[in-house]
């Protein structure tokens, strides 16, 4: 394929306006769950900028880790890492916020959502993710992002968290 | 050196022994098990990675609370899950042991877990099954139990993390037992500094001080200040002959009671591997006590053994990520 330039946004800019459009989001009985690794760093981030609206709407939150839901385990394995998912509020009846960074396939969040299910029965789940690559395999697509972009199969965008904690993109393409 | 365990590109085959098992892989299993722990806490204690396989528990002898704890684990996997008492039927009728796996590879087994009084018997039967198959050694005569031995160091591990600045002290008989040896090669692997063995001479191994632990024959003395205490059970089924004088007097001289507890570190832990036999290697008041996790290594030993098959079982067709 001929190679083309692609200037990627500035995540912490993108973090910002997604923390804008996310805020009327946050209601009473509302929690947010990171997904493993770039969702909960964006969590912790949002849960500082938008401290006060969730402190008021007394909102909850928690991590989810998917590699023992996930629909590629059979070709791939287990990923040598995994972290305990930590769903510490009761999920029956609450409108779950899903946040993960970056958008692909979609079969992350049906992952995530089988297990959320393991915990009880929402009253319903939404997505937030940092970017929407493109690509989507699944009738799944994110309510709330804060940049699209439209990426080839054999390019992998990736949240990367240095360490001060400030996040960016890196795009990483290879042969096919 | 050719390990069985591992496959070519250095990944987890079967789980026969905790010898020759690399820091990595202790350790993939030890973190994996961290995250079954909490999935047992949920309203649905199950995860779906093992639906639609099959994992046969194959019990040449008997144990009820290691195939139980198999049998939930990987149940709590999603596998279905066949437990065979052997040594009441087919072997009894003079069939071999590659016969029965024979059959049960011809009904699409896909794990099998593996408990035999001879010792390599699991080794035996990981060397004939086809590459898709994988074995787990639940105890091999006086050899291994490396699940047990797994769980205890993820039990230690829970209560006391810093292992690089434990002292570990295993209490009794050391010769019969597969468990000990499976938790000196795994609290050495991981680099634990201090290891005490605390038996009569009659039920050390020859030779024990070359895996590196420090021998012990009066029970005071190898207490002092320990950290962690691992009893073993008197194993009267494996005793040929009397290497004891009586089980009254094992009690007096290599019991747990609580004035020799007294003499470990006041925070320390004492596990037991079950079954116990109170008032023979452990005091009652000892065994139900503050400082006893013997329960609770019951409970990790079922997030142990879901965290050895969702690693075996994954990954036939490509690479590790």
């Amino acid at each position: 394929m001929t190679s083309r330039k692609i200037t990627l946004p500035d995540a912490e800019v993108l973090l910002q306006t997604l923390a804008e459009k996310l805020k009327p989001l946050l209601q009473p009985n509302t929690a947010l769950v990171g997904i493993q690794s770039g969702g909960v760093w964006l969590m912790q981030r949002l849960l500082t900028m938008l401290d006060s609206t969730i402190a008021a709407n007394h909102i909850e939150h928690g991590t989810l880790d998917v590699s023992f839901y996930r629909d590629d385990y059979a070709q791939r394995g287990l990923k040598i890492e995994t972290r305990p998912s930590q769903i510490t509020f009761d999920v029956e009846g609450k409108h779950i916020i899903l946040i993960d960074d970056v958008f692909y396939t979609g079969r992350t969040t049906r992952a995530a959502m089988n297990e959320l299910f393991d915990y009880g029965r929402p009253a319903s789940i939404s997505l937030v993710a940092l970017i929407n690559r493109g690509g989507r395999e699944l009738p799944i697509t994110p309510q709330i992002t804060a940049a699209d972009i439209t990426l080839h199969s054999n390019q992998n965008l990736q949240l990367i968290q240095n360490a001060d904690g400030i996040l960016s993109l890196e795009l990483q393409t290879s042969s096919e | 050196m050719n390990n069985p365990q591992l496959d070519a590109d250095g990944r987890l085959k079967h789980l026969l022994s905790i010898e020759g098992l690399p820091k990595k892989i202790l350790n993939q299993i030890l973190d994996t098990a961290e995250s079954f722990v909490g999935v047992a806490e949920r309203e649905v204690k199950k995860v779906p990675l093992l639906r639609g396989k099959t994992v046969c528990n194959l019990f040449f002898e008997n144990s009820t609370r290691t195939r139980t704890t198999f049998e939930i684990a990987a149940k709590r996997l999603s596998a279905d899950v066949i437990s065979l008492n052997v040594n009441a039927s087919s072997q009894s009728k003079g069939e071999t042991i590659l016969d029965t796996i024979n059959n049960l590879i011809a009904m699409h087994a896909d794990m099998f877990v593996v408990r035999h009084a001879q010792s390599g018997a699991a080794h035996f039967i990981a060397q004939h099954v086809p590459a898709h198959i994988h074995v787990i050694n639940a105890g091999d005569g006086r050899h291994s139990h490396p699940t047990q031995g797994l769980l205890d160091v993820f039990t230690i591990r829970k209560y006391k993390p810093d292992l690089h600045n434990l002292r570990v002290a295993i209490v009794g008989d050391i010769l019969h037992s597969r468990v000990a040896r499976s938790e000196i090669h795994a609290l050495t692997t991981l680099g634990v500094p201090e290891i005490r063995v605390i038996a009569p001479k009659t039920l050390l191994p020859t030779q024990v001080e070359k895996l590196g632990v420090h021998v012990y024959h009066d029970i005071n003395a190898g207490l002092k200040d320990v950290d962690v205490v691992m009893m073993l059970r008197l194993q009267n089924e494996r005793m040929n002959g009397a290497m004891l004088p009586s089980v009254q007097e094992y009690f007096k001289t290599y019991g747990l009671t609580q004035e020799r507890l007294a003499l470990a570190k006041p925070d320390a832990i004492v596990m037991h591997p079950g079954p116990m036999n109170r008032g023979v290697e452990i005091d009652s008041s000892v065994a139900d006590g503050r400082q006893s996790v013997i329960l609770p290594q019951v409970t990790y030993g079922i997030a142990i053994r879901m965290a050895v098959m969702a690693i075996l079982a994954g990954g036939q067709a490509g690479g590790a990520q």
